[in-house]
């Protein structure tokens, strides 16, 4: 422990609450339009309809859990092409390391759900219960009628969002209307009902309650961005070489001689959601949310200063303007060789994706060799072996699918339970086969220990063919048989 | 993050006295609610010690107020598929044995249920495979060749009676005599039925002798075997011109058959396994690849 004046504090402190102050500006207009349409984007998604014909869902989002199916618009995905999903995670993780790279902590401030529902959360805490005076003047009050009321009106509010959001969560799960028809009627399975209410209280909980500390306490995210951040990182920053020594402005009268620009109108701490003072330089708990930067240019657009004492600033341009000079462009921040990197490998992931996508067959078949035992004798004299067949048919009708193989030696290729070499898949359904591939008596396929072949599965119907390579195995070489030749 | 800090420079929170390249790592108090969350665990975690098993003992552990225990779950969870199958299980037992196959509903459940029942019941002898234990009087299931027969009923018979058992009246039995033991049939004679045996089912033999061995065959086998060897299913007696070979095809193999007999006895299921479990694996082993 280092020695210090100030009386030691205790271990653990009760949160002290946060009292954002109403700004008007171009980051908070900003910000008010990426709540609008991230919003929109989260509650409208799950009501959008896509025709995909017979037997799918007309959902363009959907998550359908029994079926084991995901659905996006166009694209369907099926269980064993999982690898997009862990490709879009790997594009959505380089997309934070750019964005963090190059713009900071751009994330937390305008895009994170738990900032844009808190700003709502606000929003409304503000219209019930007025600007920052007044809610720290409810905040002191005893519990009188009023201030019952106003709080039994924003809890019942910010709860109805709370439900509206654990409700849209669940729409992305199963079809929609259905589904708010039975949460109606209360017919709706109860794991509908769970969800919900978890999603509700948390959405409640966190937006009206916790805020803050889910940032600084829970979420692992702003430890990482401070090991991604640099030098040329974007950041908010206070200009204190300008503002610097600050001090209260008169009214009426002029700066005094070698004052800063900073008049400690508190304006930049009184509208912060995190309740920190920017002033104090860069910190864990700031999220880069620029509303302090709107409130300190309203305040120097009244006191006749230049805007910018609080502005959008990397490290180095910090040291370029504490020497008088000017700070590098943006875009100087933004192209760099890392973000230049960043952005290279997030592109290949995504063109890789979307060429993988392109590739896809509408059939699909896993071939799966039975190695217990590796060959049967049959009374001829012929080897057999057997292979199960996994037949994978993502049409939304039923197909057949004809199986042929192909190989440098002569075999026979014959299916379980039927005679012909033609199998019906289901519609949406994989189908397991057994296929037998049989080697005359004596025959090189026989013989040989392995042989090579590519089985063959074709729909005639959409002209689609894929193929399966595997192996034949014969009688091995220390069979005696074999050893008479 | 409050008006404490506002009150102070940078610097002035109190420090852990860890440094790092100049970097301090400051102590600032952990919220309250913090603290609070933590006592509510410590509590959670001891009333879960109460109410679920828990507590270690010299013998077994504290039972828990719930008296949960898993293998009840199991043993509800077993009982519950049983419930959820028995109508299944019903149609299977009605259904006629060849009709099975046209059902695909029915198909689907008996051939999963009859891989659970060869699995447990047959494997042991039969291989995990299914494909017997080569040469060794365990029936390799897998190949077109059957003694007693390979259609659902022939399969669903040796199942449910067992074959050579002193157990059930109505098991498969037949007996090959033991001829040189019992003085039947003399050593050149057997060699020589021997030779002739390799000859009809294409292996390298000696003509001379075999030629020998096709009269003492016609005496002395050809009974059971037919004329030309390839047996007879209602006897149990093996095809002997094919490829196949329950005990193996080599002389020095044949040579001990014919002298000392074979009597591979199978246990009747009909006493251990329901009638559905039977139609079941029987199923199951008619569509591992031999199936007529």
């Amino acid at each position: 422990m280092t020695s210090q004046d100030s009386p030691p504090e205790g271990l653990y402190a009760a949160r002290e609450p946060v009292f954002p102050r109403r700004v008007k500006g171009n980051f908070r207009t900003l910000k008010w339009w990426i709540m609008a349409v991230t919003l929109g984007i989260y509650y409208v998604t799950p009501w959008l309809r896509w025709d995909r014909g017979p037997n799918l869902p007309d959902q363009a989002v959907l998550v359908d859990m029994a079926g084991r199916r995901f659905f996006f618009f166009m694209i369907e995905i099926w269980p064993h092409e999982f690898y997009f999903v862990a490709g879009l995670l790997i594009m959505a993780g380089l997309g934070l390391f750019l964005f963090t790279s190059a713009l900071g902590r751009v994330w937390c401030g305008y895009a994170c759900p738990q900032t844009v529902w808190t700003d709502l959360f606000i929003l409304v805490e503000r219209w019930i219960e007025g600007d920052r005076n007044a809610r720290i003047r409810l905040h002191r009050q005893t519990w009188d009628m009023e201030k019952l009321r106003k709080r039994a009106v924003k809890w019942t509010v910010w709860f109805l969002i709370g439900l509206a959001t654990g409700g849209a969560w669940i729409f992305y799960f199963t079809d929609a209307p259905t589904l708010l028809g039975q949460l109606l009627t209360f017919s709706a399975p109860p794991v509908a009902y769970i969800t919900m209410f978890i999603l509700t209280m948390t959405t409640f909980w966190f937006g009206g309650f916790a805020r803050e500390q889910i940032c600084i306490y829970a979420c692992p995210w702003p430890r990482i961005q401070a090991a991604m951040l640099d030098e040329e990182s974007i950041t908010v920053a206070y200009r204190d070489w300008r503002g610097e020594p600050r001090g209260k402005l008169k009214h009426g009268e002029p700066l005094a001689e070698g004052q800063g620009d900073c008049i400690d109108c508190m304006a930049c701490v009184n509208v912060c959601p995190m309740g920190i003072d920017i002033r104090n330089g860069q910190q864990l708990a700031c999220i880069t949310c620029a509303l302090c930067i709107d409130a300190c240019d309203d305040v120097m657009d009244k006191i006749g200063k230049p805007r910018g004492l609080i502005g959008y600033l990397a490290l180095t341009d910090e040291a370029l303007e504490r020497a008088g000079n000017p700070p590098k462009s943006v875009w100087a921040h933004v192209f760099r060789v890392r973000t230049v990197l960043y952005t290279l490998l997030w592109a290949t992931v995504g063109i890789a994706l979307v060429v993988a996508l392109f590739l896809r067959t509408e059939i699909d078949v896993n071939v799966t060799p039975v190695r217990n035992p590796t060959f049967v004798t049959l009374s001829d004299g012929s080897i057999r072996n057997a292979y199960d067949f996994r037949l994978l048919n993502k049409h939304g009708e039923d197909r057949d699918f004809h199986i042929s193989a192909s190989s440098d030696a002569a075999m026979r290729v014959s299916l379980e339970g039927t005679t012909e070499l033609r199998v019906t898949v289901p519609a949406n359904q994989t189908k397991t086969q057994r296929v037998y591939l049989t080697a005359e008596a004596g025959s090189p396929a026989a013989s040989d220990e392995r042989t090579d072949v590519t089985f063959w599965v074709e729909d005639r119907l959409s002209n689609e063919r894929v193929s399966h390579r595997t192996i034949f195995n014969g009688l091995d070489r220390e069979d005696p048989e074999k050893k008479d030749d | 993050m409050s008006e404490r800090n506002l009150t102070r420079k940078p610097g002035e929170v109190e420090t852990t006295g860890h440094e790092w390249d100049g970097i301090e790592e400051l102590n600032n108090p952990l919220p309250r609610w913090w603290l609070w969350t933590f006592y509510a665990t410590i509590f959670w975690g001891l009333i879960y010690t109460i109410l679920f098993p828990a507590w270690p003992l010299i013998s077994g552990a504290t039972p828990g107020l719930l008296g949960f225990s898993t293998r009840a779950r199991v043993a509800t969870e077993i009982a519950r598929v049983e419930t959820a199958n028995a109508p299944m299980r019903d149609r299977l037992v009605a259904a006629d044995l060849g009709a099975i196959k046209d059902d695909p509903e029915l198909l689907q459940f008996a051939t999963s249920a009859g891989a659970a029942v060869f699995r447990t019941n047959c494997s042991q002898c039969h291989g995990s495979g299914a494909a017997g234990v080569q040469a060794s009087g365990y029936p390799n299931l897998l190949d077109d060749d059957w003694i007693w027969g390979g259609t659902m009923e022939d399969i669903h018979t040796t199942i449910a009676h067992g074959i050579r058992n002193t157990t059930d009246d109505q098991a498969r039995y037949s007996q090959m005599p033991a001829f040189g033991v019992d003085g039947l049939l003399e050593e050149p004679q057997i060699d020589a039925v021997v030779q002739h045996v390799l000859a009809i089912s294409g292996q390298e033999h000696d003509a001379a002798l075999a030629a020998e061995g096709a009269t003492v065959f016609a005496e002395n086998c050809a009974a059971c075997h037919t004329e030309a060897g390839t047996g007879d299913r209602a006897l149990g007696a093996p095809n002997l011109t094919d490829a196949i070979w329950l005990y193996g095809g080599t002389a020095a193999d044949l040579t001990y058959t014919v002298t000392n007999s074979r009597f591979g006895v199978m246990p009747n299921w009909n006493t251990r396994l329901s009638e559905a479990d039977i139609r079941a694996v029987a199923l199951y082993v008619h569509g591992l690849g031999g199936g007529e």
